[in-house]
């Protein structure tokens, strides 16, 4: 594979965070290569490094040690300002704990990201009830994410995470707070709406019930990476 | 982003309730306060606003503000009518003499004698009778307040309410008859005495017989006439002091804050206010921006950049802001307007209004930048974070 198809070349990572004093090494030596069209997961034990990985990736958190570089560019290498932009225009993100802002509605959250990328708020909003149709929820546009559930909110996040049509959709936990059928319809929206030729997913899960939607899983321990590979030969 | 900003701010109505009552608040003490202290001080001199009409006050030398009395001789009148660029010049007599009531006790009023032709400087509302029937024979004019209270005679049942004084009552001073003609409303001062207008013949009548019993002379200028300049040619004439309407006012205003207790104990409250005001509103205020911390990580993760974060706070303050100090200062007018016939002291002029407005902005300015500080170290990573 060459740079240019790479949605995500990492390359020797390190991250040690202080805590009191004390050094916590979160990664080490991390080698990754994620390519567009791919659903790769990420799994391991609690505390493996799963999130900071994914948020060094996702470029919101800067690495100590390594480069990352995402569609061939180099997010630490440039300036803030850019940075912001390439994060606007590049990255969808989806979080366990949904994080939409609880007082917009619906349509209003999902078009935050258009908004953020200089879109005017009547065309956001008409793209953004276009992409909460996409995910099931034409009819909940005007609701406000208390009057959703936990799966109907999590739609909403996935619709946020769309709306821009960014190259690389991140997601930490998108399942972990469903019930099992909710996480099922969930993934599947990511797998069959989210994913396309020009887009990479990046999914960090414990749950091993949804490992048959991802393309390929990378298993971490303790800030390493031990194995990349396909579903089957993972859960063999 | 404008219609995210409002949105978090009046999404939860509880909180933002909160944040407007804590700024409603912090205006109403940074404008009450000091609303007494300014109508307080007014006091010093409006007396001096009460007669109006000169644009020069003459005295003594020494004398160091409107209640301080250090008598003239007559013979000043004419040497200051004598000055070119005097249209007209006029004797006022002030001073406190003892009256005797009807009921046999004494108390000591504040005796203004006016010009006998002219009657310049007299009070400036009527409530009844008219202020020419000064020029009939042992005739004063009293205020409303003194009327009613000190200068009333006892109540018929023991215990009562006293009986205004009214035209057509009498009274004693320093043993010469004086018949009340009109009842007038002057501007309350620091003096509680009641006050009695009559003629300056008259006052110099009633009072303590001395060589010298001229308080002031009250001059017009002529048309076009430059104040300071005729100010500076009086001195110079006469060796007196010769202050304009507002500089008596301030020579006034600053002797009381020089000299007495008010400026400090009053300074303390309102500077007391402004810190508890600002401490609340601002505490208010930070603690919105924390809560929200959360979802200004989200937007700064999916890249809003910290212009636009600081933007939407800075909206936000100037929303909570307008409307706690709209709030703020409508319950101080409220209240002023309540008090308006009590004893209580209030004014609220437009400096005031400007002052507190400026007070209000810095605090809300200020809270919003130390959030902003917050939200601009924050790190989008703890977006992640459950
Ligand atoms: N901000 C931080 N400061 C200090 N230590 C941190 C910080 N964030 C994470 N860590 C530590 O780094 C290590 C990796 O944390 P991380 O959140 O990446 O794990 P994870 O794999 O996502 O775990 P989980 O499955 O529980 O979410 C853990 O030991 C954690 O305690
Ligand atoms: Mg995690």
């Amino acid at each position: 594979m060459t740079e240019k198809q790479l949605a995500v070349h990492c390359q020797h990572i390190g991250k040690t965070y202080q805590a009191g004093g004390q050094k916590i090494v979160a990664l080490n030596d991390i080698k990754l290569e994620i390519a567009l069209g791919e659903l790769m997961m990420l799994v391991g034990p609690s505390g493996c490094g799963k999130t900071t990985l994914i948020s060094v990736i996702a470029g919101i958190l800067d690495q100590d040690e390594g480069s990352c570089a995402l569609f061939g560019e180099d997010l630490q290498q440039m300036r803030s300002k850019d940075k912001l932009n390439f994060r606007a225009r590049n990255i969808g993100f989806v979080f366990q704990a949904y994080n939409l802002l609880p007082s917009l509605t619906a349509v209003e959250n999902v078009s935050v990201p258009l908004i953020i990328n200089g879109v005017k708020r009547a065309v956001a909003e008409r793209k953004a009830g276009e992409i909460l149709e996409l995910v099931g929820l034409g009819t909940r546009t005007k609701s406000l994410p208390a009057q959703l559930s936990g799966g109907q909110q999590q739609r909403v996040a996935i619709a946020r995470a769309l709306v821009h049509s960014p190259r690389l959709i991140v997601c930490d936990e998108p399942t972990s707070a469903l019930d099992h059928e909710t996480g099922q319809t969930v993934m599947g929206l990511l797998k069959d709406v989210a994913l396309h030729a020009d887009r990479a997913l990046v999914i960090v899960t414990h749950d091993a019930r949804i490992f048959n939607f991802a393309d390929r899983i990378a298993k971490m321990d303790d800030g390493h990476i031990t194995s990349v590979g396909a579903v089957n030969g993972l859960l063999g | 982003m404008n219609h995210i900003a409002l949105k978090m701010l009046m999404g939860d109505k509880g909180k933002y309730l909160g944040i407007v009552m804590g700024l409603t608040f912090a205006s109403l003490i940074m404008t009450q306060q000091p609303a007494i202290f300014v109508g307080l001080m007014s006091r010093s001199y409006s007396f001096i606003s009460d007669v109006g009409l000169p644009d020069i006050w003459v005295m003594d030398p020494k004398v160091q503000f409107v209640d301080d009395i250090k008598p003239l001789q007559d013979t000043e009148l004419y040497r200051v009518r004598g000055i070119s660029g005097v249209q007209w010049a006029m004797p006022m007599y002030k001073g406190l003499l003892k009256a005797r009531l009807t009921d046999g006790t004494f108390q000591t009023c504040n005796v203004i004698g006016l010009d006998d032709t002219t009657l310049i400087g007299g009070p400036p509302i009527m409530l009844s009778g008219k202020i020419e029937d000064l020029r009939r024979s042992d005739s004063v004019i009293v205020d409303i307040d003194g009327a009613r209270d000190k200068l009333g005679k006892p109540s018929p049942t023991s215990g009562g309410k006293r009986i205004p004084l009214a035209v057509g009552d009498t009274l004693e001073l320093n043993d010469h008859r004086a018949i009340v003609v009109g009842i007038a409303k002057v501007t309350r001062t620091f003096q509680s005495q009641p006050v009695v207008y009559t003629t300056y013949s008259r006052a110099k009548s009633y009072a303590p017989r001395e060589r010298k019993l001229l308080s002031f002379v009250l001059v017009k200028a002529k048309p076009g006439q430059d104040i300071a300049q005729l100010t500076r040619r009086i001195r110079a004439a006469t060796g007196l002091s010769a202050y304009s309407h507002n500089e008596f006012k301030e020579l006034t205003y600053n002797y009381f804050m020089k000299n007495t207790g008010i400026p400090i104990n009053f300074g303390i409250s309102v500077a007391l206010g402004f810190i508890v005001g600002a401490a609340v509103a601002g505490q208010t205020f930070y603690n919105f921006t924390l809560e929200n911390l959360r979802q200004f990580g989200v937007l700064k993760a999916m890249g809003a950049n910290n212009l636009t974060l600081l933007r939407m706070i800075l909206l936000q303050a100037v929303l909570v802001g307008s409307i706690g100090y709209g709030l703020g200062v409508g319950l101080t007018a409220l209240f002023g307007h309540a008090m308006r016939h009590t004893i209580l002291a209030f004014k609220f002029p437009w400096q005031l209004l400007i002052f507190s407005g400026a007070g209000v902005s810095l605090i809300c300015v200020f809270a919003a930048l130390i959030s902003i500080i917050k939200v601009i170290r924050l790190e989008p990573a703890i977006v992640f974070k459950s």
